[in-house]
């Protein structure tokens, strides 16, 4: 489902913030879609109340610690061009300040990392985005900000910053649009009189 | 009595349906006239020409008329069409609020409208039209384009904004009706009962947000495309000749699911909910938000909003 990888995005405010760098290809193709009528069971906590779908993994790429395990492969902290694997994440969320393992723990690749320390799922990262984009993280909570689905006055289900912003690359993707309205010239009366 | 088969239309309309001269014997041929003469050279059956408006019905009335009306839509489709009548839930007026900051006129909206409502598709009968504008000149319908159709929206310099029935806390398109095909329900909506319309188009004409559209044709719905999760007052297939609107999805908003724009849209820029309801985004929104009503001048007093988000 394409359309969810769009998001308009407020330009200053965007750029300024800390980033949800995940160091996995997470976030290269679009996220899952979103359960349209009934929501699908959330996987995810429900903290808050807060019902979230899975986070949007790339197949196959999760748990990262299926690779980084800590001892076939040493934690190198050092900011640089990433060749081997990962290739395809573009980092345009504040690249000169940032690095992936800001935001992954470096201890345990399968959880984030809050700036307090704290480790925290990928089912909670609006956590970790909402440290820098408080306004956005308590409009979202009130359901201003984002996208709300299942009922009106009863359960509902949001979707994670992520599944609209690429955490690595937020910043809006064109869309495609779909077609307009016929224009009143362009309608062909039929036989037999209007249509 | 079966009283499905269609009553003839007079001379000049070629008509295929066998059974029309018991049709006119039973009604007469002065009735059947003149009930040509409001359907065109559509088809009417007796028991819907003389079907009162749906407000004055009785409840066992209204169980005929829409046992009736599944009967047809099964005939003519092919396939099962639920007809529902769910009222009101005490206590709700809907709200309808449409973030202009987010929009990105992707259009998924006028067509998810399209599929949910049962509208005709070739013309395409869209409810939503969203209009883009340049930045520049801020909201001024004067520079508005509904047809713009580039690679890829957004368009540098410009914002978008749909618009649909406002659902009017006084609706001009109510007042001038003169047989009463057109209410304000008492959760807000405004709504048409399709089988009292006379297709005089004068709701057309007092709508200020061109929110109502006619079916010049029979509206072209494929069986295939059919949604035939339907409402009475909402997205049951339309005859020729009536007009017919956004009504927030009633079919689906009563049953506490959000309109189908909603669920579709990808940005989130549509909130929905209960204006009654203090603890409800809408509220939130009207509470804490920049909101605008379009045309607040003309005092229709919409329940539908705008806002900016950021
Ligand atoms: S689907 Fe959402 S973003 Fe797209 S045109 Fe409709 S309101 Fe705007
Ligand atoms: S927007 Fe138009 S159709 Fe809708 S209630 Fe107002 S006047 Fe009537």
């Amino acid at each position: 489902m394409k359309e969810l990888v769009v998001r308009r995005l407020s330009p200053p405010a965007r750029t300024a913030g800390l980033l949800v760098i995940l160091g996995l290809a997470a976030l290269a193709n679009p996220p899952a879609p979103p359960s349209t009528p009934p929501p699908t069971p959330p996987s995810a906590t429900a903290q808050e109340g807060i019902q979230v779908p899975k986070p949007p993994f790339s197949e196959g790429i999760f748990p990262c610690s299926s690779c980084h395990d800590g001892k076939s492969m040493k934690v190198n902290l050092q900011r640089r061009e990433l060749t081997g694997m990962h290739g395809d994440i573009i980092l345009n969320h504040g690249p000169e300040s940032r690095w992936c393992l800001d935001c992954h723990d470096p201890a345990n690749r399968d959880r984030l990392r809050l700036a307090s320390g704290e480790r925290i799922g990928f089912d909670t990262s609006y956590q970790l985005c909402g440290q820098c984009h408080g306004d956005k993280f308590r409009d979202w909570r009130v359901g201003v900000h984002g996208k709300r689905t299942g009922s009106w006055n009863g359960a509902k289900q949001y979707l994670l910053c992520v599944h609209c912003h690429n955490p690595h690359s937020p910043r809006f993707q064109a869309l495609k649009p779909m077609p307009p309205p016929t224009r009143p010239e362009q309608i062909q009366s039929r036989k037999g009189g209007a249509l | 009595m079966t009283a499905r088969e269609p009553i003839q239309p007079a001379e000049g309309c070629a008509s295929s349906t066998p059974g029309g001269g018991s049709r006119r014997e039973f009604l007469g041929t002065a009735v059947a006239a003149v009930a040509t003469t409001l359907t065109g050279c559509g088809k009417l059956s007796h028991e819907e020409f003389l079907q009162h408006n749906f407000r004055e019905l009785s409840k066992d009335e209204v169980r005929d008329v829409i046992a009736r009306l599944e009967r047809e839509y099964k005939e003519k489709y092919g396939r099962e069409v639920k007809v529902a009548n769910t009222a009101p839930l005490p206590g709700v007026i809907f709200g309808y609020a449409l973030d202009l900051s987010r929009c990105i006129g992707c259009r998924r909206c006028v067509h998810a409208c399209v599929k949910e409502n049962n509208q005709s598709r070739s013309p395409e009968v869209q409810w939503i039209r969203v209009l883009e504008l340049e930045k520049e000149e801020g909201v001024n319908l004067q520079h508005a384009d509904q047809y713009y159709d580039p690679a890829e929206v957004p368009r540098e310099g410009h914002f978008y904004m749909p618009v649909q029935c406002q659902q009017c806390k006084k609706p001009p398109c109510v007042k001038v009706c003169p047989v009463g095909a057109t209410w304000r329900e008492k959760d807000g909506i405004t709504v048409v009962d399709y089988n009292w319309c006379i297709g005089c188009r004068y709701c057309m004409a007092a709508c200020p947000y061109g929110a109502r559209h006619f079916n010049w044709g029979e509206p072209n719905l494929p069986p295939d495309q059919v949604n035939p999760d339907t409402h009475y007052l909402g997205n049951r297939p339309r005859p020729k000749g009536v007009v017919e609107k956004c009504t927030f999805c009633i079919q689906r908003t009563r049953k506490g699911l959000y309109p189908a724009c909603v669920e579709i849209c990808p940005t989130g820029s549509r909130k929905f909910g209960n204006l009654l309801d203090k603890t409800s985004e809408i509220r939130y929104i009207l509470e804490n938000k920049r909101v605008f009503k379009l045309k607040e001048e003309l005092n229709t007093q919409p329940n539908f909003f705008y806002f900016y988000g950021v």
